[in-house]
């Protein structure tokens, strides 16, 4: 048995269940890595010395990963896994598996007490801790070195060291790093970081001392603001990593987020392995990245590395395996010390693409004692890599807020050459409020980064998708889109290129001919095929009519369309309007996942997401959903009579945008509000928003409580 | 022609005394009347009452069926049929046709009657021609096997008429209860229907409805009132929500008048032509044998935790393609050739409206012979006073008598908990079922292990360990299984495929019930 449960209700089903699955597990994850001679700099040496057995302390991709590697160095694993992710594919790719407790964090992945039961039961030798959950905690690395277990990443001291903020500050200012002006102490309450903030100067930065990944971490521009986020940011950092200490720091404008690589041994060998440049970002949080920048010359990528090589050495980094150090570098390539993450980093695949180097094998490696098989010299950028994380959100709602949900369908583009999809979901996963919504890491490479982008924009093409919302769309539009194509980016170039919010692709002329084209030869397929019966023998034989007209509605706008279908050239003639004729192939089936539809001899990728009889038919088409209305003729020439549908009145409703849970809810019925007034916080993937009246009035409703569980869309309190 | 019509002229000329009255001018006269006659009709009520018609929102009676069928298809029937009452000054107002369209017409190919009231013709209101308009085409349509489509859009009985138009509601019921069973009857209410007229859709096999320009009633908000002294609005007391959620009368509601007509469209392609037809097979691109992986995660770990069985459905059919039927009552079990107790709502409880709901669908694909598919999950019939009361002994019994009375294939997958007489209701082996299977995670048992330990040992000792040793026993689809009650446990993600492979075998069923006159329905 390969499970243990903490009630045996499960328990025959379980087995029952291991015992079909097993069967088909190796065709699920054979890996999804681009070239053959992928980890050019350092091949795995199977007779080197290793470690028998490997437990790792995480979940969902980046156990994957890990396993990936072991399996790879002919190491045993042992996945820990709460009760909900039982099925999920790192429990399935490890050896053995072992249930440590209920979906949230604190009781499972958290649970020290649980992992090192789990690792003394299982007998592993180390622990790979993976990115985020217990990787740069010093009381489990010390726990674990106690029970003389090896932590792979780096002692708790330098964790101690370099993990909080405030000290790596501190060590890093005597090290001679170049600094943020900034409070290098503790900040006691609202007054203090409002004195702070003056004193460094508006804007500041807010931020949790023991946070990273975005969270916790807010801009004030004034004291009400300070004191607003101090606020926010102080619940958040308790949740999120059960410290509530901030500290504040100058903001600096315009900055771009670059960040080396640095990877050291026991022998006290540090080398930097360059940079990669994350400067796509929301809230904080990396949406896409890439190595290299196309910012960096030489001679600032040398100074850098070597400031951060100079930085891991001052902390005794020598036994530390890997770390990352994060630069802010304004426009005149002046660059400040950010903070430094002892683990290994979510987008490290994008160092692996570009330098050859296994991170994952080097950790590992290392930890058991071996030295680093290259140098500095042999440190060297082969082509482009570009990462796009893949999440399940909602890209419309401030570019991005989580969404939950089973994927019905799942097709990753990891079949096309140069792409590596790092994930931890298959097919019917389930994405849930208790874990990052993280579906993929989509990363591209190539010899330069036009074709990079080339490669990323067929691989989210043909990402098949359902059954959860997610960044798709926004992550397609950035790949193509002026400035960044040109490099032009600053950590504030999601605000600053769609300063209304992401509303979608803006279609130009001809890639709306094409879409609306393609719409109704889907049209035309599905109406000859709704006739094509294979035992009506009482069918009227149908002399198929030679054109096809419809009226197509797409955003408020409507062209009338005719489609001759000849089933000689296989191809479709669509007229729309008095535009030039656009000639499609029928080459495609209704079914596909991915149609290519080749128009005027130029092929175009889209997905039929969804077609209804009643003319609706919605299509992806550069990674937006594009929902058109298909109308035959006789339809379409009764629609202006149809009574138009009511639209819900949003002023006077607030719908929650997203799943999560009320932190707090601050009206009643009854209270009058003003427009803009917070009137409920609601807590969702440990980010805490704060929902506010649309308009000033008196509260009518308020369906919920603090503590509540609400979905996506649910009427949280309505206006009179 | 041109000629003829010169001739004519020419003769228009004489004096009326020495005009010769040829034949030849009375074949031209009869034909422009014709002529005439035809585009009157084609007006029915005018100008203005199709006018006040499209402010309504509704579409007229003839553009209806433009959309509903295919295009140039419909050949129309009585055309030029007019009333015969001459009370009330009736005699003075005559409309060709009067206030119904028949006729018959192609969906995608294949032939169905219609009739499609015109309420611009004193109000849609059913005349005694107007039946015998309907009658007509119903009777043909049992003739030749087609499907027949009514579209109704009538204020009711034409009372200038009295008796006979109530003669003529009673012709068509009977030839609805006649037509039952033999070709597939579609009902769309797509403006008022009322009083006795709700009779005729109620014993159609489908009943379309669109949302807020429908209603059906027995009794108006009027009579209501003065009867019961009950303020209610036409929409609340018998608009399309209304008998979606709380009667259960409609199955089917959309937005408008179009969506209504593609979506009848789209029912329609899953029909037979009648009983004797076989079920349509449509070309379709999705693999009979692709594995659903998705299915292998869609049951939650804890047994009391709920799941869309939707998700099930959606994943097994053609290409998601999937049309159901009455979404919105009795959400705890959903039906389109397949039936499926929902756990999502009232974890799937068998109720009185669900049995209902089930037991007229299951009716209706064994008289059409098309395969039934069951997917189960039910931990029981929903316990309670007002479900006793209220009768779900005879109700339930709809649903036994349903499953055990058809002889289509029956293929049935317990997805999960099949508790007591509700497992032997939902098309179990021993209701005739031809293939059953249980999912690795089937629970088949006469109830939860709580509930069955509390009666095998009355006694509190070591409550949690029987329970265990139950849950051990028969928490799990083995015991079905050692007794043959399903024929195999299989992995979720072969599900389309087996079933795909059991429908082709199946497809030459002939299983024979004993000659009855009819048999005595717990109705």
């Amino acid at each position: 048995m390969r499970a243990i449960f903490f009630s045996t209700t499960f328990r025959t089903r379980l087995i029952l269940q291991q015992c079909l699955i097993s069967k088909r597990l190796n065709s699920i994850y054979s890996p999804s890595y681009g070239p053959g001679n992928f980890y050019h700099l350092d091949h795995v040496d199977l007779n080197e010395s290793k470690f028998d057995k490997i437990l790792i302390a995480n979940r969902g991709e980046i156990a994957c990963r890990v396993i990936r590697t072991c399996q790879a160095m002919g190491i045993k694993t042992v996945a820990v896994h709460s009760d909900i992710d039982h099925n999920s594919l790192f429990v399935k790719m490890a050896d053995e598996a072992i249930c440590i407790g209920p979906a949230p964090t604190k009781l499972s992945y958290l649970n020290e007490d649980a992992i090192l039961n789990a690792v003394k039961s299982s007998g592993a030798q180390a622990v790979h801790p993976g990115y985020g959950f217990l990787s740069e905690n010093t009381k489990f690395a010390k726990k674990l070195s106690d029970h003389n277990v090896e932590f792979i990443g780096p002692s708790s001291e330098s964790i101690l060291a370099m993990g909080d903020k405030i000290e790596s500050k501190r060590i890093a200012k005597k090290a001679n790093i170049s600094m943020i002006p900034g409070f290098d102490g503790e900040v006691n309450d609202v007054e203090h970081c409002v004195q702070i903030s003056r004193d460094i100067g508006y804007p500041v930065m807010i931020k949790a001392s023991a946070g990273g990944g975005g969270k916790g971490m807010r801009v004030a521009w004034n004291d009400e603001e300070a004191r607003e986020n101090f606020k926010l940011c102080k619940g958040e950092a308790a949740s999120s990593f059960g410290d509530d200490r901030l500290l504040v720091e100058k903001f600096i404008d315009n900055p771009r987020h670059i960040e080396f690589q640095i990877l050291g041994d026991k022998q006290g060998n540090v080398f930097y392995l360059n940079e990669r440049e994350c400067s796509i970002q929301r809230r904080n949080q990396k949406v896409i990245e890439e190595a290299p920048s196309v910012f960096l010359d030489d001679i600032t990528r040398r100074k850098m590395g070597e400031e951060a090589v100079q930085l891991a050495k001052a902390v005794g980094y020598y036994s530390a395996g890997m770390c990352t150090v994060e630069f802010m570098v304004d426009s005149q390539k002046n660059f400040y010390f950010l903070e430094m993450n002892t683990r290994l980093q979510v987008e490290h695949p994008i160092t692996e693409a570009t330098i050859g180097i296994d991170l994952v094998h080097q950790m590992i490696r290392v930890a058991k004692g071996h030295s680093l098989r290259f140098k500095q010299e042999d440190i060297k950028f082969h082509g482009w890599a570009i990462e796009c994380r893949v999440y399940a959100e909602d890209p419309y709602k401030a570019f991005g807020l989580p969404s939950i949900g089973r994927l019905t369908s799942y097709k990753d583009p990891s079949f096309i050459p140069n792409v590596r999809c790092d994930s931890g979901i298959t097919e019917g996963s389930e994405i849930s409020l208790y874990y990052d919504p993280l579906i993929c890491k989509l990363t591209t490479f190539g010899k330069n980064r036009s074709e990079a982008l080339t490669t990323m924009a067929q691989a989210l093409d043909a990402y098949v998708i359902r059954g959860v919302t997610n960044n798709i769309p926004l992550l397609r539009d950035i790949i193509t889109e002026e400035r960044f194509v040109k490099g032009d980016i600053t950590t504030k170039y999601l605000p600053t290129v769609y300063p209304q919010g992401f509303k979608g692709k803006m279609l130009n002329d001809q890639e709306r001919l094409s879409l609306t084209a393609v719409a109704a030869c889907v049209a035309v397929k599905s109406s000859i095929r709704d006739g094509s019966f294979k035992n009506m023998l009482r069918q009227t034989v149908r002399s198929l009519p030679k054109t096809y007209t419809y009226e197509i509605l797409l955003n408020d706008k409507k062209v009338l369309c005719h489609v001759k279908a000849s089933a000689e050239n296989k191809q479709f003639e669509v007229q729309i309007d008095d535009n030039i004729p656009v000639f499609i192939d029928d080459n495609f089936k209704l079914s596909d996942h991915v149609i290519h539809a080749h128009v005027n001899n130029e092929i175009i990728a889209l997905q039929l997401f969804k077609m209804e009889s009643t003319g609706n038919v919605t299509l992806i088409y550069l990674g937006t959903k594009y929902e058109l209305r298909v109308l035959p003729e006789a339809a379409a020439k009764y629609m202006s009579i149809m009574p138009e549908k009511k639209a819900i009145d949003y002023a006077s409703v607030l719908i929650s945008p997203m799943p999560g849970i009320v932190k707090s809810v601050n009206v009643q019925v009854g209270q009058s509000v003003s427009d803009g007034q917070e009137v409920c916080i609601v807590e969702a993937m440990k980010m805490q928003n704060k929902l506010t009246a649309g308009r000033a009035g008196k509260v009518k409703f308020v369906g919920i409580k603090e503590g509540d569980t609400v979905e996506d869309g649910k009427i949280l309190i309505e206006l009179e | 022609m041109n000629l003829a019509r010169n001739v004519l002229r020419n003769i228009a000329y004489l004096p009326q005394h020495i005009r010769p009255v040829t034949s030849a001018a009375i074949a031209l006269k009869v034909k422009d009347e014709v002529k005439r006659k035809r585009e009157l009709a084609l007006l029915g009520g005018g100008v203005k009452r199709i006018e006040k018609q499209h402010q309504k929102g509704k579409l007229t009676a003839r553009e209806r069926l433009e959309v509903l069928l295919d295009p140039r298809s419909f050949s129309e029937y009585d055309m030029f049929i007019e009333h015969r009452c001459n009370d009330f000054g009736m005699d003075k107002e005559k409309y060709y046709g009067d206030s119904v369209i028949t006729g018959s017409g192609l969906i995608n190919g294949r032939p169905v009657y219609v009739f499609s009231q015109d309420f611009t013709v004193f109000g849609g209101s059913l005349s005694s021609v107007h039946a015998q308009k309907i009658c007509k085409i119903m009777d043909q349509a049992m003739l030749v096997g087609a499907p027949v489509i009514g579209l109704n859009d009538s204020g009711g009985a034409r009372i200038q008429e009295g008796v006979d138009s109530l003669a003529g509601y009673a012709d068509i019921f009977q030839r609805n209860v006649l037509a039952s069973g033999v070709i597939p009857q579609l009902s769309l209410i797509m403006g008022p229907c009322a009083g006795g007229a709700v009779y005729s859709p109620a014993l159609t096999d489908f009943i379309f409805m669109v949302r807020q320009s429908s209603y059906l009633f027995i009794t108006g908000p009027d009579v209501v009132q003065s009867v019961t002294n009950e303020s209610v609005t036409q929409e609340e007391l018998g608009g399309a929500n209304s008998h979606m959620t709380k009667s259960g009368v409609a199955h089917f509601a959309y937005d408008n008048d179009i969506d209504t007509l593609l979506r009848t469209r789209e029912l329609f392609n899953f029909l037979p032509l009648s009983n004797k037809d076989p079920t349509p097979i449509r070309e379709c691109d999705d693999s009979p044998n692709r594995l659903v992986h998705a299915l292998d995660t869609v049951i939650p770990l804890e047994t009391t935790t709920a799941y869309d069985m939707k998700e099930v459905v959606h994943a097994i059919v053609d290409e998601h393609d999937f049309f159901e039927v009455m979404p919105d009552w009795a959400k705890n079990i959903i039906v389109v050739g397949i039936v499926a107790n929902q756990p999502k709502s009232m974890a799937g409880c068998l109720d009185i409206n669900a049995s209902v709901k089930a037991a007229r669908f299951v009716r209706f694909c064994d008289a059409f012979n098309i395969p039934l598919l069951t997917f189960v999950d039910v931990p029981g019939f929903l316990p309670g006073t007002s479900q006793e009361h209220n009768g779900i002994i005879r109700h339930g019994a709809k649903l036994l008598y349903a499953f055990a009375e058809a002889t289509v294939p029956k293929i049935t997958i317990i997805t999960r908990k099949a508790y007591g007489g509700a497992y032997d209701v939902m098309s179990s082996k021993h209701l005739r079922g031809d293939m059953n299977y249980a999912w690795p995670t089937a629970e088949v048992a006469v109830m939860g292990a709580q509930g069955a330990v509390k009666i095998i040992f009355r006694e509190g000792k070591n409550v949690k360990d029987k329970e265990l040793e139950y849950i051990d026993k028969f928490a799990n689809p083995f015991p079905a299984a050692v007794r043959g009650f399903v024929d195999d446990i299989i992995e979720p993600n072969q599900t389309r495929k087996r079933i795909c492979r059991d429908l082709n075998l199946l497809a030459g069923k002939h299983l024979v019930n004993p000659r009855k006159k009819h048999a005595n329905m717990p109705l």
